[in-house]
């Protein structure tokens, strides 16, 4: 009789359905990744290059450096971003129990953007500049991210509960607090400074290199992976702190690593791709839809929707206007603005609160 | 065993528990009663460890604030108030996470929501139930996390319950307090704040009797149900009366509006 129950699927357990997905998605990150590196302004043929390569034929110089030294790393990067927006935001919403938690929308990316900004103008004045290198940027972007995350969560949540309105509000004017210190800052910039400040803050992969993508692998790679260790913690906090507690998770220190590992993927995203916004909401609200809540799926399969949905845009950034290039958070935020007051508006009930 | 002694607690620095002792054998159920903002909550969140408190509480010999949490939640399972949830998960979903013991065995979130009578509830999503429908979705959760009274070692186990019955209509009432019986009976403790008098009475070995964070007797139900003892406490007049086979009741009285 037990093992007849056992062995039969559970009704309202989407984790096969879950699990199912994630492969679906894997596929779909196949194929976009293959669109990405077959679609571009030079007109190199992505299938040429292939056949050439096939048959042993050496490729012309310009078709190896446009998708060996443009393509691919603008493929990666973006994947990259992608995973890493998307894994922050439902890492975000699981720690403020609320769909609502964007990193975009709450100020962990303007956070992000002024260490960005700190990095970039006051670089070389700064401790350990040297040491740093290439580092120093992405470095700053996660400690202000971090700063930002550490600052919203102390107002938004008293005793274990977050106040949606309060986290919102919060968010409003932690945004407005880091972006007028970020004006003050590129202020004092000289021209060579506001050149490398404007080309970062536009938002784009276009900018992907190998030398980049070395210093960003690892920073996305490494809190993605931690991500997958909260995701039991973070779906018994989803019933809130104590009762978390009264299931064995250890809460202070779950809270701590989500923080980090938040801060730490939107950094690296944010001083990659500067101003991406709403992937973090529209990926993880899609796949709780799907298949549910539960985070063992969710942050994975964020991942890989995330990473798909970023290349699909940045497909669109670079062919709707071709030869010349939207950037990439304009296209994200057509779509993800009015999805966001969709969710707000199906959610009043909670924002009220 | 589980002995509260001298607690005193307080919420924003006003004392809400004062010199509060308490104490639960396993093997019984132990009813917290009194009237609403008399400290039962507070209390019950002190046995639990979730509210800072002077004074000391000993579990099974140990002590709460030094129990580490994941022993802690090995031998024991509470059960809040409310429990209001952040996403959507189904029912089962939400009583799949109190298998934190018996990781993968969902024949067991299967049965402990078929105790609960909520079997055919599986596929239900959480936040679409009733609150009494919710209430009894999370004491599955709970069921699951304590399944055996008993450990494989002899510890007894525990389950602690804020008000588990107050939005049920009387047969999920009497479901649930059945559920609490055979916890016990099968050698497991039970600690619940209750509201109604009558079912305590029906179910309880010990009654703690609180008023203005101030424990008034803890007992047995013959020796707590009496006029004058729960008419002071509850500051109304009552009339408790006695059956020969099933202990006191307690019969309201029409007051007049002052
Ligand atoms: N979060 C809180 N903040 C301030 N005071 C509280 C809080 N929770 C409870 N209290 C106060 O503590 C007292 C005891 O509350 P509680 O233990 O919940 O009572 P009971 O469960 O017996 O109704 C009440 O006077 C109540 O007003
Ligand atoms: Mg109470």
């Amino acid at each position: 009789m037990v093992t007849q129950i056992a062995a039969s699927p559970l009704a309202g357990d989407r984790s096969r359905a879950a699990r199912r997905l994630g492969y679906v998605l894997v596929g779909l990150l196949g194929l976009t990744c293959i669109a990405g590196l077959a679609v571009g302004a030079a007109g190199t043929s992505l299938w040429s290059a292939l056949a050439d390569l096939a048959v042993g034929r050496e490729l012309a110089l310009r078709d190896k450096v446009v998708l060996w030294d443009i393509r691919v790393p603008r493929v990666l990067m973006g994947m990259l971003v992608g995973a890493a927006l998307a894994v922050s935001g439902a890492v975000l919403q699981g720690l403020f129990r609320n769909p609502l938690a964007d990193p975009g929308i709450v100020g962990v990316s303007a956070g992000a953007s002024l260490g960005a900004v700190i990095a970039i103008v006051l670089g070389g004045a700064l401790p350990l500049a040297a040491a740093m290198g290439a580092w120093i940027v992405p470095v700053f972007a996660f400690l202000g991210a971090w700063g930002a995350t550490m600052t919203l969560y102390r107002i938004a949540t008293r005793a274990g509960r977050t106040s949606v309105a309060t986290m919102l509000l919060a968010g409003i004017a932690l945004t407005a607090l880091t972006m007028a210190l970020t004006g003050l800052i590129v202020y004092v910039a000289d021209d060579a400074q506001l050149r490398d400040f404007t080309f970062w803050n536009m938002g784009s992969l276009a900018g992907a290199t190998w030398g980049k993508l070395a210093v960003a692998v690892p920073l996305i790679l490494l809190p993605l992976a931690a991500s997958g260790l909260l995701a039991r913690g973070l779906n018994g906090l989803a019933l809130g702190e104590a009762a978390a507690g009264h299931m064995g998770i250890p809460v202070q220190r779950l809270k701590g690593a989500a923080i980090l590992i938040v801060a730490a993927a939107t950094g690296a995203a944010v001083s990659i791709g500067g101003g991406i916004g709403f992937v973090g909401i529209v990926v993880p609200h899609l796949l709780r839809l799907a298949t549910g809540p539960d985070h063992r799926f969710l942050l994975p399969n964020a991942a890989l929707l995330g990473a798909a949905m970023l290349l699909l845009a940045d497909l669109v950034s670079r062919t709707i206007i071709a030869p010349a290039e939207l950037p990439i958070g304009i296209i994200t935020a057509i779509i993800g603005g009015p999805f966001f007051l969709f969710i707000l508006l199906r959610q009043r009930g909670i924002v009220d609160l | 065993m589980l002995i509260a002694r001298d607690i005193c607690a307080d919420y924003n620095r006003k004392a809400v528990l004062r010199e509060v002792c308490f104490g639960a054998r396993p093997g019984q159920i132990t009813s917290i009663v009194g009237p609403s903002g008399a400290g039962k909550s507070t209390l019950l969140k002190v046995l639990t460890g979730d509210h800072a408190f002077a004074g000391t509480v000993r579990l099974d010999g140990r002590d709460i604030a030094a129990f580490p949490l994941r022993d802690l939640a090995r031998i024991r399972a509470v059960l809040p108030q409310s429990t209001p949830l952040a996403f959507p998960f189904t029912v089962i979903e939400v009583v799949r996470l109190g298998l934190v013991n018996h990781p993968g065995q969902d024949h067991i979130a299967r049965r402990a929501l078929a105790q609960v009578g909520l079997a055919g509830f599986e596929g239900r999503y959480y936040q679409e139930l009733s609150g009494g429908e919710q209430q009894r979705a999370q004491l599955a959760r709970v069921l699951c996390q304590v399944w055996e009274p008993v450990g494989a070692d002899g510890t007894p186990h525990w389950l602690f319950m804020d008000e588990p019955v107050s939005s049920l209509d009387i047969a999920h009432q009497l479901q649930v307090m059945a559920l609490a019986r055979q916890f016990a009976d099968r050698g497991g403790g039970v600690v619940m704040v209750m509201h109604d008098l009558n079912l305590t009475a029906m179910s309880a070995d010990s009654v703690a009797l609180l008023r203005a964070g101030r424990l008034i007797v803890q007992a047995c139900p013959e020796d707590v149900y009496r006029d004058d003892i729960l008419g002071e406490a509850y500051g109304c007049r009552l009339e408790v009366g006695k059956t020969p086979v099933r202990g006191a009741f307690v019969l309201p009285q029409m007051v007049t509006v002052p």
